[in-house]
């Protein structure tokens, strides 16, 4: 799944799952990224803001921040699909009620960043995301589905 | 009278404040007055109550009775399983529930 | 029957670690309750009035004897010696404590069972017709496309906090056994130019706001069903209500923004997964299709059945229905005794029922909605002999769909959510109407303790709903519903009564029904001819 580093930006905990360099500039609002003429290269979606709205942009987009306002808001999982499977290929983060037990689910749906409210447990993150080897269906991770692990 | 109930933690059985811990009989129950959500926020941040909820209940002389059907079934047991409800050697022990 | 594999059961075993840690971490405090709370739900464990209860998957309702041995002894060691079958062809145990469900989970896992997705804002189990592979009026046997939808859906990624559960029934034959049209999307198998296919209902449901799904796509390949699908998720999770948990389900986006405005958004992001290349191969279809192929029944199997014990003709005529094969039949077993709790099955009746299953019945059994069980391929040579077992066991009550038939949800006695009591106004009401329910006919009585309809209210032909009228237990009745191929919703007859009054009521008008029926109508049938006045006046009069 790719190795974690920890790291921080304005003295909050960052998880990414990225090589690169944490970008730094503030995400703009997704308002006034499509309203002025801004050469912003980070924006950050709201739960209920339509992630297609960013597809004409994302080759200069360097970081999307996607809003999970509670961990039961589960808009941010189909925005971050949708984003990968339009070939974005910047820092895609999760931002706000991240917990240890969705964290899995997001890193399918290719969230490689994540900055969580409230600390998560290292031990538990980690064993969290190496517990399934096998996953069923195809989504915007490199894993191989389970049935193409049968047939090939 | 108020009490105090929930649920507890670990076996889910339906507890009462007893004014010092947690018992499964009603019986025992005391009325918490106003002091019921300040119980409820420490017993359940020490886990040894599941979501534990005030609520309204007569005092008799048999001791507290719930002023809601539910809570009044949660005592006891099920209506239609009397050999499952905490008394099930008593035939009448169910009169007051419904 | 399905088989696990070594992926099929690495997952399951998996999650068993995975709830067990989970568990610990909530012991320990680690997790609030809030944030337990959907976790657990997710493994199909709620906090209940008595107890914790453990809601087990039984998926699209098949079974084998080992599985429903292991049920019944997970009662005994876990519970308090019985578990109840449920409207979504799943079992509960009433009693569980907490502490013991990673072990419980461990046992089901054994035996290729789980407890995933059986709750929480998820898809939940898949259920099917409870005569799949059996009855001669299929195109297909439902199933292996049931099992391909489990395996896609579960811990589908982005599909595991949407607005609201979502619950999707597969069928493949014109009789609709599996109530498909109230689910959030059905689904009915069909053939065109030779070849099998989905047609795809979407936005049904029961609930606060009961709505009959629309048709929305006609027919979908099976190689584009999982794209189709997705998309369908998609549209739903993205625009779905999440202000309001009453408003939260498919149905309400479907009907706000209409069926052909759903099925334009879901077909333009069809277009976009399709391109994704998550569809499985034929050859998975065909894979899980060979673990479902009809048993090795006996060409010369005779027709002839004794029938010279009256008792057992009655239930002949009443609980066994034709099988595809001849010399076969499918036996439905009745877990409505007279005064006895809807769905309820003992320890010892389960491992009573597996035996039967294992000796005649190729080792399957299925689970109905109706909260009864079913040995699918039984050859009528040896009907007599699993009558007087059932008998012995108490088991074979004669009242399949007859007016002593009644769903019931669990009710005030045992759930949280509840209004009223479900299950003593069954007792009372099949007391009281068993002395004439081989002549009041199919009479589908369906009661739910509260408006979340688990006991399918809006889908009986006689319709009851508890609610709480100031502390006190009332019921809501109606007539005219239907779960079946007919489908329609019950209309409320009136002002409410309590448990004693509904009684009398639906006395009344199954009295009602007999003076107005003409040749051959069901209780249903007159309703819609004559409508509700006549059987309004019998009520309130």
């Amino acid at each position: 799944m790719g190795d974690l580093d920890r790291a921080s930006i304005g003295g909050e905990p960052l998880l990414r799952f990225r090589d690169d360099e944490p970008h730094d500039e503030p995400a703009v609002t997704l308002d006034s990224f499509l309203a002025e003429q801004t050469n912003a290269t980070a924006v950050r979606l709201e739960a209920g803001e339509d992630a297609r709205a960013l597809l004409p942009h994302l080759d200069r987009l360097a970081l999307i921040e996607v809003s999970f306002p509670t961990f039961r808001d589960g808009r941010g999982y189909s925005a971050g699909r949708i984003l990968r499977e339009a070939g974005y290929a910047g820092e895609l983060r999760a931002a706000g009620d991240v917990l240890v037990d969705q964290l899995p689910l997001m890193r399918r749906c290719g969230f490689d960043s994540f900055a969580p409210e409230t600390e998560i447990d290292a031990a538990t993150l980690r064993a969290s995301l190496d517990r399934y080897g096998d996953h069923y269906q195809a989504a915007a991770d490199p894993v191989v589905p389970v049935w193409r692990k049968r047939h090939g | 009278m108020k009490l105090l109930t929930g649920n507890d933690l670990a076996s889910g059985d339906v507890t009462w404040w007893t004014g010092s811990g947690w018992s499964r009989h009603i019986e025992e129950a005391v009325d918490v007055g106003a002091e019921g959500e300040a119980i409820a926020r420490a017993e359940e941040g020490a886990r040894r109550v599941n979501v534990p909820y005030v609520i309204d209940a007569t005092a008799t002389a048999d001791g507290p009775r719930p002023a809601h059907i539910k809570d009044r079934i949660r005592a006891l047991g099920p209506t239609v399983r009397p050999d499952l409800t905490l008394k099930p050697a008593d035939p009448q022990a169910g009169h007051w529930v419904i | 029957m399905y088989r696990y594999d070594q992926y099929d059961q690495a997952i399951v075993d998996a999650r068993v670690d995975e709830f067990r840690d989970q568990v610990r971490r909530r012991l320990a405090g680690q997790l609030t309750e809030d944030q337990f709370k959907p976790l657990r739900l997710m493994n199909g464990l709620y906090l209940q009035l008595h107890a914790y209860m453990l809601r087990v998957a039984i998926p699209y309702g098949t079974l084998d004897s080992r599985q429903l041995r292991t049920l019944a002894g997970i009662a005994r060691e876990f519970d308090r010696g019985y578990g109840h079958f449920t409207t979504r062809q799943n079992l509960q145990f009433n009693w569980i404590k907490l502490e013991d469900t990673p072990t419980i989970l461990e046992r089901l896992a054994k035996v290729e069972m789980h407890a995933i997705q059986t709750s929480g804002n998820c898809i939940r189990n898949i259920s099917s017709d409870q005569f799949a592979g059996a009855a001669a009026d299929e195109v297909t046997d439902p199933r292996p496309w049931a099992e391909l939808l489990r395996q896609w859906s579960t811990f589908h990624p982005e599909f595991s906090y949407l607005p609201r559960k979502f619950k999707i029934a597969v069928i493949a034959a014109n009789e609709d056994r599996a109530a498909m049209r109230l689910h959030d999307i059905g689904i009915q198998l069909v053939e065109q130019d030779g070849a099998v296919g989905a047609r795809i209902y979407a936005g049904g449901g029961m609930g606060r706001t009961p709505m009959i799904a629309p048709l929305i796509r006609d027919f979908v390949p099976v190689d584009d069903l999982m794209s189709y699908l997705e998309a369908a998720l998609r549209v739903y999770n993205r625009y779905g209500r999440r202000d309001n948990i009453y408003k939260a389900r498919i149905k309400i986006l479907v009907h706000e923004i209409g069926a052909d405005e759903y099925r334009r958004q879901v077909e333009e992001e069809f277009v976009a997964v399709k391109q994704l290349g998550i569809d499985p191969p034929r050859a998975e279809l065909e894979r899980i299709q060979a673990m479902f192929a009809a048993p090795a029944f006996s060409a010369d199997a005779p027709e002839a059945i004794d029938r010279s014990d009256p008792d057992f003709a009655v239930w002949l005529d009443q609980n066994v229905a034709a099988h595809k094969q001849p010399g076969h039949a499918i036996v439905t077993i009745s877990l409505k005794s007279i005064g006895g709790i809807p769905g309820d099955a003992s320890a010892d009746q389960m491992d009573l029922v597996a035996d039967l299953a294992e000796r005649y019945s190729f080792d399957e059994l299925r689970v109905t909605h109706a909260q009864n069980l079913v040995l699918p391929h039984v050859r009528k040579a040896d009907l007599p002999a699993i009558w007087t077992r059932l008998r012995e066991a108490g088991l074979a009550e004669a009242n399949l769909d007859l007016v002593t038939d009644i769903i019931a949800c669990p009710g005030l006695d045992y759930c949280s959510l509840a209004n009223a009591r479900s299950i003593p106004l069954a007792q009372k009401l099949a007391v009281r109407l068993a002395p004439r329910q081989h002549d009041l006919g199919e009479l589908k009585v369906k009661i739910s303790g509260c408006i979340n309809a688990c006991g399918h209210h809006h889908a009986g032909h006689i319709g009851i709903l508890g609610v709480d009228k100031k502390g006190v237990e009332n019921y809501q009745l109606s007539f005219g519903g239907s779960g079946a191929e007919d489908v329609s919703l019950g209309k409320i007859t009136g002002p409410g009564f309590d448990e004693d009054g509904v009684v009398d009521a639906v006395d009344r008008a199954t009295c009602t029904y007999v003076e107005l029926r003409q040749a051959g109508e069901r209780f249903l049938d007159t309703y819609r001819r004559v409508g509700m006045q006549p059987f309004k006046e019998a009520i309130y009069g």
